[in-house]
C-alpha cells in the first residue's frame, strides 16, 4: 500500500492544561490506553505487586521464620490446611514434615526467588548492554569474538549453563556451599546464562544510530560523536531492553526454581520456591498435597504475572504486532 | 552450495573445539582430580604418584591434547561416583533420553503446528483465544511443576500411568528401547508430554506469528488480488513460507528437548543421560558433567549443521546464494 | 452510449481507528471505458491505491467501503459477498502492484504460480494451462518462456519480474486491469519499457487500464483521460491533453507546473506552498484551501462539488460563479 498512511496514533487535540502535562501526556499515550484496555494485564500487573509486596513484608506476615530451626517443632509437622478437618491454626496453609508453616516458608521462600531473580536479571542486564555497547561502538574484531560467543552460546539453553555454572562453581568451593554463597553462585548463574539477548539488541541499536547522517556530520566538524551517539542509542534500546528484561525476570525466577528444585540451588536450610517444592515433591505420595501445591501456585502464579507483563509491554511497543 | 556446507561445518568444529576446551578447564581446573580418586588419609607421596599416572604434571597443552584425542575416541574418563568409564554410563543411557527427546519432539510439532495455523486464520474465535491462553500458561508453568502435576492426577489419583522409570526395555544391540513394549509406551506418555509442552507453545508461537507476518506480505496479497481461494493462499502459499522458518527452529529445538530433559528425567526419575547429569551436579562428578557437556554440544553441532543444510534444500533462494536474507 | 467497464460512484471508504474514523476516500466519481487508460494522479496519502484496492474488493479492516457504488461492465461488484468478489478477483479484475521483488511468492517457480492462477479461473488441464503460461510469458516480452517458466522469482530482474507479475494480472483476459504505482520500483530504463507493454497490452486486448501513479510524466505518456486526486477526492478529471495544457483546478495547476519539460526551459518549476493535510486534520470546506492561491471566504466553508467544464469536471469554486450564470 503506498499511499495509504493511516496514523496508527492521532495526536491528542491540545489541552489548555499547565504545569502536570506530562503526566497528562502519559496518561493520553497509547502504552497507557492499551494497559487499561487490557483488563488481563492490569490483574497481572496487581499480582506481581503484591508477591513483591508479600517477599518484603514477609517478616511481618509471617507466623514464624521458616529459616531458624528454633522456632519449628516437630510435633506441629505434616498438619494439613486450616480449612481440612485436621487443620490447626496458626498454619493456614498447613505444615511439612519439620514442622515448618507452609504459608511462612513461602512468603520466605519468594524473597528468596525474587532476590535471585531481580539480581540475575541486573546482572545479565548489566553484562548483555555493556557488551553490546563494547560490540557495536569497537566492532572489528572485538565485535565478532563478542557475537561470536553470544552465537554460540545462544544454541545452548540456558538452564544447562546456569547448571554448569553452578557444577563448577560447587567443585572449587566445595559442595557443602552455605546459604549465602549459594544465592551468590545462583546470581552468577542466571546472569551468565541471559545476556546475550541485552547485547544484541543494544549492539544494534548502536549499529543503527552508527550509520545515520548526523554521527557523520559530528565526525567531520570534530565533535565527540560517540558521546552524541550514547545520548540517542540508550533511548532508543529502552524498549525492547524493558521488554527483554521483564521476560527475563520470568525466566530467571523460573530458572532459579528449576535449579532448585533439582537440588542443584537453594538448600533446604533456607529454601526458595523451588526448594520447597523439592521438598514437597517428596511427600505427594504420601496424599500430603499441600506440601508441594501451594508452593507450585505462588510460583506458577508470579512467573504468569511477570510474563503476562511482558506480553503486553512488548506488544505495546511493538505496534507492527498488534 | 558446497563452499557453505564446508564452511558451515568449520564453524561447527570451531564451535567443539571450544566447548572441548571448556569441558577440558573444567576437568582440570575445577577441583583437584586427585583428591577426587583417593582417600583424605593417602600420604603426599602417593598422590604424586596418581598425579603423575594421571599425567597431570605435564604441560597444560599436552593434557589438553591429550584430553581432546581421548574424547574423539568417546573416552572420557572415570567416573568418580561409580568408578566406571563415563563412556560406558553415557552409552547406556543415551537410548532412554533419545526416545523420551523424539517422542516429546513429534508430539510438540504435530500439535504446535495445528494450533499455530489455527490461531492464525481464526484469530477471534474462543477455541483461538483458549489456545493462546494454554500457550502462556506452558510457557509460564515451570516443567517440572506440569510434571508433578500430571503424576499427582495420572499415577497418584487415577493410577493409571506408572509415576517413574521407562516400564519394560527391549535390547536391540546396544541400543535398549521401551517403544516396544505396553508398560515402556504407558512410561513414555507423560514424560513426553511433560517435555514436550513447553515446546509445543514455542512453535505454536512461531507458527502464529510467523503465518501472521508471511499473511501481510505483498505475494499474499497479490495472491489475492489473483483471485485465489483462501484455501490455496491460506495452505498452498502462506503455510509454505511459515514453515521454513519453523522447520529450522523446530530442528535446532530437538538440542534444547535434549537438554531440557535433564528436568524431566529428574521429575520421572527416567533413566537418561540428563538424570546422570543431575546426579553428577549433586555429587561433584567431574567427568561426566564434561561428557554431559561434549555429547549434548556434539549433538547440538549436527542438528545446526543439518538444519542448515537443509534449509537451503527447502529455500530456493538460498541454493545460488550463500548468505542468509535475514 | 456503451456501458463503461469500471463505473465508480460516489465512493467512500473509511479506516477505524481508536480516536477518529480517517476518511481515506470520501466520494470519489469516475468512469473508465473500454480499452481507455485513466491515470490517477496525487500525492502519497491522497487515496490513490485506496481506491485501486477499493475497487478491487482489497480493503482489510479495519478499513472499509462505507458509501458509494462500483460497477463492472453495469454489474455491482462493491456488495458482492466474498467468495463471488473472489471469483471477479484476477478473472475479471487483474492487477498489478507496485513492487515486483515481493509481488511474487518466492519459494514458488514462476511457472507455478501462473499455471496455479489459470486454473482458479478457467478449465483448463495442467498441460494446457502451462502452454498459455508459456505463452503469457512470450507475450510480456520474456525471452525463452519455455525454459525461463521452471525458474524461481529471484532469478529474475526486477523489470523482468514486473514483466511476470503483468502475465499473472492478465492471465484469465480481464475487463479491467488495475496498476498500482508499476514503474515506481524500477530503474528509470524499465520503467518506459514496462509503461509502453502495459499500453499495449490495454490496446491488444481492448482493457480497460486505471494507472495509479505519482508521476505525472508516466501519465502523460500513457493515459486517454487523467484524474488528480487530492485529500480522497477527486480534484480534477479529463482528457489527459486538455488537463496537461490547460488544468483548471488550482492544485491541478500547481501539479502540472511541476512537470519539468524541455520546451519551457526559462520557466521555474512552480511549488505548490505547503502540504496535503493528514487524513485526521482534513480541513472545512475544500480541503485545498490553506495551499490554494486563489482562496475565498466560500472556500473555507462549502465543500465545492465536481462541475462540467468543457470535456474537464473540475471541484472548485471558482468555475461555480460561470456555471450559475449559464443555468440562469
Amino acid at each position: 500500500m503506498t499511499d495509504a498512511v493511516v496514523p496508527r496514533s492521532t495526536e491528542a487535540a491540545p489541552r489548555a492544561g499547565r504545569g502536570t502535562s506530562w503526566l497528562r501526556r502519559a496518561l493520553d499515550s497509547d502504552i497507557f490506553y492499551s494497559f487499561r484496555r487490557s483488563r488481563m494485564t492490569m490483574i497481572a500487573a496487581a499480582i506481581t505487586l503484591l508477591f513483591f509486596l508479600l517477599a518484603i513484608l514477609a517478616p511481618i506476615l509471617a507466623v514464624q521464620n521458616p529459616f531458624d530451626p528454633a522456632q519449628l517443632q516437630l510435633m506441629n509437622s505434616r498438619i494439613s490446611p486450616l480449612w481440612t478437618a485436621d487443620g490447626q491454626a496458626p498454619f493456614l496453609l498447613g505444615t511439612d514434615e519439620q514442622g515448618r508453616d507452609v504459608l511462612s516458608a513461602i512468603l520466605y521462600g519468594l524473597r528468596i526467588s525474587l532476590a535471585v531473580g531481580v539480581l540475575g536479571m541486573l546482572l545479565a542486564g548489566t553484562i548483555g548492554i555493556t557488551l553490546g555497547l563494547v560490540a557495536g561502538y569497537v566492532g572489528g574484531a572485538v565485535d565478532g569474538l563478542i557475537m561470536r560467543i553470544a552465537d554460540v552460546q545462544l544454541t545452548f539453553p540456558a538452564i544447562l549453563i546456569a547448571l554448569l555454572v553452578n557444577g563448577v562453581a560447587k567443585s572449587m568451593f566445595g559442595n557443602k556451599l552455605d546459604p549465602t554463597s549459594m544465592l551468590v553462585v545462583l546470581v552468577l548463574a542466571i546472569g551468565l546464562s541471559f545476556w546475550v539477548q541485552y547485547a544484541r539488541t543494544v549492539r544494534s541499536s548502536v549499529l543503527v544510530e552508527k550509520n545515520k547522517d548526523y554521527v557523520a556530520a559530528a565526525q567531520l566538524i570534530g565533535l565527540p560523536a560517540q558521546k552524541i551517539m550514547l545520548r540517542h542509542v540508550l533511548p532508543n534500546a529502552m524498549g525492547p531492553v524493558l521488554v527483554i528484561a521483564t521476560i527475563n525476570l520470568a525466566l530467571a525466577v523460573l530458572t532459579e526454581a528449576t535449579l532448585s528444585f533439582l537440588g542443584a540451588g537453594m538448600p533446604e536450610t533456607m529454601p526458595s520456591l523451588g526448594t520447597l517444592i523439592r521438598i514437597g515433591n517428596n511427600y505427594l505420595f504420601a496424599g500430603e498435597w499441600w506440601i508441594v501445591a501451594f508452593p507450585g501456585i505462588a510460583l506458577a502464579g508470579l512467573i504468569l504475572s511477570i510474563n503476562l507483563l511482558g506480553d503486553w509491554l512488548r506488544d505495546a511497543l511493538n505496534p507492527k504486532l498488534r | 552450495m558446497l563452499a557453505f556446507t564446508l564452511r558451515r561445518a568449520f564453524q561447527a568444529i570451531g564451535v567443539m573445539f571450544a566447548v572441548g576446551i571448556i569441558a577440558f578447564s573444567m576437568f582440570r581446573f575445577a577441583g583437584d582430580p586427585v583428591s577426587q580418586i583417593v582417600s583424605i588419609d593417602t600420604p603426599p607421596a602417593e598422590r604424586a604418584a596418581v598425579r603423575k599416572s594421571l599425567g597431570l604434571d605435564d604441560p597444560v597443552v599436552v593434557q589438553f591434547a591429550r584430553y581432546f584425542g581421548n574424547a574423539v575416541q568417546f573416552k572420557f574418563g572415570m567416573s568418580y561416583q561409580f568408578r566406571q568409564p563415563v563412556a560406558n554410563l553415557l552409552m547406556e543411557r543415551m537410548p532412554a533420553t533419545l526416545e523420551l527427546a523424539t517422542v516429546a519432539t513429534i508430539i510438540s510439532m504435530v500439535f504446535g503446528i495445528l494450533m499455530g495455523v489455527y490461531t492464525a486464520l481464526k484469530r477471534d474465535t474462543w477455541l483461538a483465544k483458549l489456545f493462546q491462553m494454554v500457550s502462556l500458561i506452558g510457557i509460564s508453568l515451570p516443567t517440572f511443576l506440569i510434571g508433578i502435576l500430571l503424576i499427582y492426577l495420572f499415577a497418584v489419583t487415577l493410577g493409571w500411568l506408572p509415576s517413574f522409570g521407562r516400564g519394560e526395555v527391549v535390547k536391540i544391540g546396544w541400543w535398549s528401547t521401551g517403544l516396544l513394549t505396553v508398560s515402556g509406551l504407558k512410561a513414555i506418555i507423560m514424560p513426553a508430554i511433560t517435555l514436550g509442552l513447553f515446546q509445543m507453545t514455542l512453535i505454536m508461537r512461531l507458527v502464529r506469528a510467523e503465518m501472521l507476518e508471511v499473511l501481510r506480505t505483498d505475494y499474499i496479497r497479490f495472491a489475492r488480488a489473483r483471485g485465489l481461494t483462501t484455501r490455496a493462499i491460506h495452505f498452498g502459499h502462506a503455510l509454505k513460507n511459515t514453515l521454513v522458518p519453523v522447520i529450522t527452529v523446530a530442528g535446532l529445538q530437538f538440542g534444547t528437548v535434549i537438554a531440557f530433559s535433564i528436568i524431566t528425567e529428574t521429575v520421572f526419575q527416567w533413566p537418561g543421560m540428563g538424570l546422570m547429569f543431575v546426579q553428577a551436579i549433586q555429587n561433584v562428578d567431574i567427568p561426566i558433567m564434561a561428557a554431559y557437556l561434549l555429547t549434548v554440544s556434539l549433538i547440538f553441532v549436527t542438528i545446526n549443521l543439518v538444519v542448515d543444510i537443509l534449509y537451503t534444500v527447502v529455500d530456493p533462494r538460498l541454493r545460488s546464494t550463500v548468505s542468509r536474507p535475514h | 452510449m456503451t456501458v463503461p467497464v469500471l463505473s465508480v460512484r460516489n465512493l467512500k471508504v473509511e479506516f477505524a481507528t481508536r480516536r477518529a474514523t480517517l476518511k481515506a476516500i470520501d466520494g470519489a466519481s469516475f468512469d473508465i471505458a473500454k480499452g481507455e487508460v485513466l491515470g490517477v494522479v496525487g500525492e502519497s496519502g491522497a487515496g490513490k491505491s485506496v481506491t485501486g484496492l477499493a475497487v478491487i474488493g482489497l480493503i482489510d479492516p479495519p478499513g472499509r467501503i462505507a458509501g458509494g457504488e462500483i460497477y463492472l461492465s453495469g454489474t455491482r461488484i462493491d456488495n458482492l459477498p466474498p467468495e463471488e468478489m473472489r471469483r471477479v478477483r484476477g478473472k475479471r479484475i487483474g492487477m498489478i502492484f507496485q513492487d515486483p521483488l515481493t509481488s511474487l511468492n518466492p519459494l514458488y517457480r514462476i511457472g507455478e504460480q501462473i499455471v496455479e492462477t489459470i486454473k482458479t479461473h478457467t478449465n483448463l488441464s495442467d498441460s494446457a494451462a502451462r502452454k498459455r503460461a508459456i505463452d503469457l510469458l512470450a507475450e510480456v516480452g520474456i525471452p525463452a518462456p519455455e525454459k525461463r517458466i521452471d525458474a524461481y522469482p529471484h532469478e529474475f530482474s526486477g523489470g523482468m519480474r514486473q514483466r511476470v507479475v503483468i502475465a499473472l494480472a492478465i492471465c484469465a483476459e480481464p475487463e479491467l486491469i488495475i496498476a498500482d504505482e508499476p514503474t515506481t520500483a524500477l530503474d528509470v530504463s524499465v520503467q518506459a519499457q514496462i509503461i509502453s507493454l502495459i499500453k499495449r497490452l490495454g490496446r491488444d486486448h481492448g482493457t480497460a487500464v486505471m494507472l495509479v501513479t505519482h508521476d505525472m510524466g508516466v501519465i502523460a505518456e500513457t493515459s486517454d483521460r487523467v484524474a488528480v486526486m487530492y485529500s480522497g477526492r477527486i480534484a480534477e478529471i479529463g482528457p489527459v491533453q486538455d488537463v496537461v495544457q490547460n488544468p483548471l483546478h488550482p492544485y491541478a495547476k500547481g501539479l502540472m507546473g511541476a512537470i519539468p519539460t524541455l520546451a519551457g526551459e526559462d520557466k521555474r518549476l512552480v511549488q505548490i506552498p505547503g502540504s496535503m493535510p493528514r487524513l485526521s486534520a482534513i480541513p472545512p470546506g475544500c480541503s485545498f484551501h490553506p495551499r490554494c492561491s486563489f482562496v475565498f471566504d466560500r472556500c473555507k466553508v462549502e465543500r465545492p462539488e465536481p462541475i462540467r467544464h468543457g470535456t474537464q469536471a473540475v471541484a472548485c469554486h471558482l468555475y461555480d460563479a460561470s456555471a450559475k450564470e449559464s443555468a440562469a
